[in-house]
């Protein structure tokens, strides 16, 4: 695979735009609390996909964007972000033969420690309201909401030739 | 398969991250960064407004003829009771303006106003911030006061070219000086975090503050204009022991169903740009907020 040419840098950039904007679309107040972190979920799904293109430069410089997206401290989530494609680099033999459930779960702990890294940057910053604790919701929603991501994202790879 | 370690690149995206950090909070010298990636988060904020500008659009198109007529006839007299104020409103300004130049105090002016349109909340519930369609080419500058129909709403924290945030009255990092429009008394409003809650803080147990009281912007601190409603109080319980009375009040305007807002120059910054060279001329007005 890595003897191929690079192609489809493109389509990874729409579908990690998509994921921002899913990121900021406007829901009932309720159901904010489990708004996954779609920027996260994507940029793992294409580290898993392609390890030698896609890594920790690529978590930096999303999770920027993420910052500005959301207007938190710069580099708060570009810090959380390239821990989260770090962990998925040096797991991603692993991931590839885990079974679902299995899956399901690291990807709850590298969301978990990801998020609770931006929200212990957060805190530092005197702009968190609700206890830590909280960030487990959309953590939980992001972990169900792996496998679904990971079967679109598969296809627009295949359909793209993302390679 | 890649040529460097990933831990190494690791390590300085941490160390890049950190300085980052440091620089934002400490210095403006990251706000270039931000400016230049707010031409590519402002396409998705704007796109992800878009089924909320779609569901308006079709509403309207459906509206009856019953129900327009309706509405015209609902706010003409609206318009009616408002010239009726305005009237009025015209011989007090003049009458205040004269009185203003018998104490040498500067004029207050009327300042220019841009109106914008919400597009987004922030989706983080540990913060009360909300995204407008009026960025740094229509003019928007940080610290301008945003005002909703009944009253203040907030102040814009970050300009980006095309869209900016604002901070709002309710966020648990925001506080400003307010007075009792019945009797003019002083204290901090902060918010608490949540959507309808403030709290006025360090008010004398013994202070004149009633249930129903308006708080309005002093204008002290220089961000907000003075005089615009921003809160009512809801309740003030006294308790023993305690220093300060325990006050709660709720936003005038209407945070979470505003669809626009007004966005106006602080007092301050106008009168500093028209009279300059004022300055051998110290008015009670000036004393009281160096005094602050």
């Amino acid at each position: 695979m890595s003897k191929e040419k690079p192609a489809g840098t493109g389509v990874i950039l729409v579908t990690l735009f998509l994921a921002g904007l899913l990121e900021v679309v406007p829901l009932p107040e309720d159901l904010n609390w489990l708004r996954p972190d779609w920027l996260l979920l994507v940029l793992m799904y294409w580290v898993l996909a392609l390890p030698h293109r896609v890594g920790v430069l690529w978590g930096f410089v999303v999770g920027l964007y993420h910052d500005v997206l959301v207007g938190t401290t710069l580099g708060q989530w570009a810090l959380a972000y390239s821990l989260g494609a770090y962990f998925m680099l040096a797991a991603y033999k692993r991931m590839r033969v885990f079974p679902a459930l299995q899956q399901t779960a690291v990807v709850f702990l590298l969301v978990g420690s990801s998020n609770l890294l931006a929200y212990l940057v957060q805190e530092s910053v005197g702009r968190t309201y609700y206890p830590p604790y909280t960030i487990l919701y959309g953590t939980l929603a992001s972990a169900v909401l792996w496998r679904p991501v990971v079967a679109a994202l598969r296809w627009v790879q295949l359909r793209f030739l993302v390679r | 398969m890649s040529s460097s370690n990933p831990t190494y690149r690791l390590l300085i995206a941490l160390v890049l991250a950190v300085v980052l950090m440091v620089l934002d909070q400490r210095t403006p010298w990251a706000q270039p960064i931000r400016y230049v990636f707010g031409y590519l988060t402002a396409p998705a904020q704007y796109l992800a407004h878009l089924p909320v500008d779609t569901a308006r659009f079709v509403s309207r198109q459906t509206q009856s003829r019953g129900e327009l007529l309706e509405d015209q006839e609902r706010l003409n007299r609206q318009v009616l009771i408002l010239e009726q104020r305005v009237q009025k409103l015209a011989v007090l300004e003049a009458e205040n303006t004269r009185l203003r130049e018998l104490l040498n105090s500067s004029a207050s002016l009327e300042g220019s106003v841009l109106v914008a349109e919400i597009i987004g909340l922030d989706p983080d519930p540990n913060r009360q911030e909300i995204v407008i369609n009026k960025g740094a080419r229509e003019g928007v500058r940080r610290g301008q006061g945003v005002l909703e129909a009944q009253g203040l709403i907030g102040q814009v924290v970050e300009v980006g070219p095309l869209a900016s945030r604002v901070l709002l009255i309710t966020d648990a990092s925001h506080a400003m000086s307010v007075q009792v429009n019945r009797n003019g008394v002083r204290a901090i409003l902060a918010g608490t975090g949540q959507g309808n809650t403030l709290r006025l803080l360090y008010v004398p147990d013994t202070a004149d503050v009633q249930q129903g009281d308006l708080l309005v912007s002093t204008g002290l601190g220089q961000l907000y204009p003075r005089g615009y409603p921003v809160a009512e109080v809801v309740s003030v319980d006294h308790r023993s022991g305690a220093a300060f009375a325990d006050i709660v009040a709720r936003p005038k305007a209407q945070i979470d169903r505003a669809s626009h807002v007004l966005l106006v120059e602080s007092e301050s910054v106008e009168s500093a740009a028209v009279d300059e060279g004022e300055t051998g001329q110290a008015s009670p007005d000036v004393t009281e907020e160096d005094g602050q």
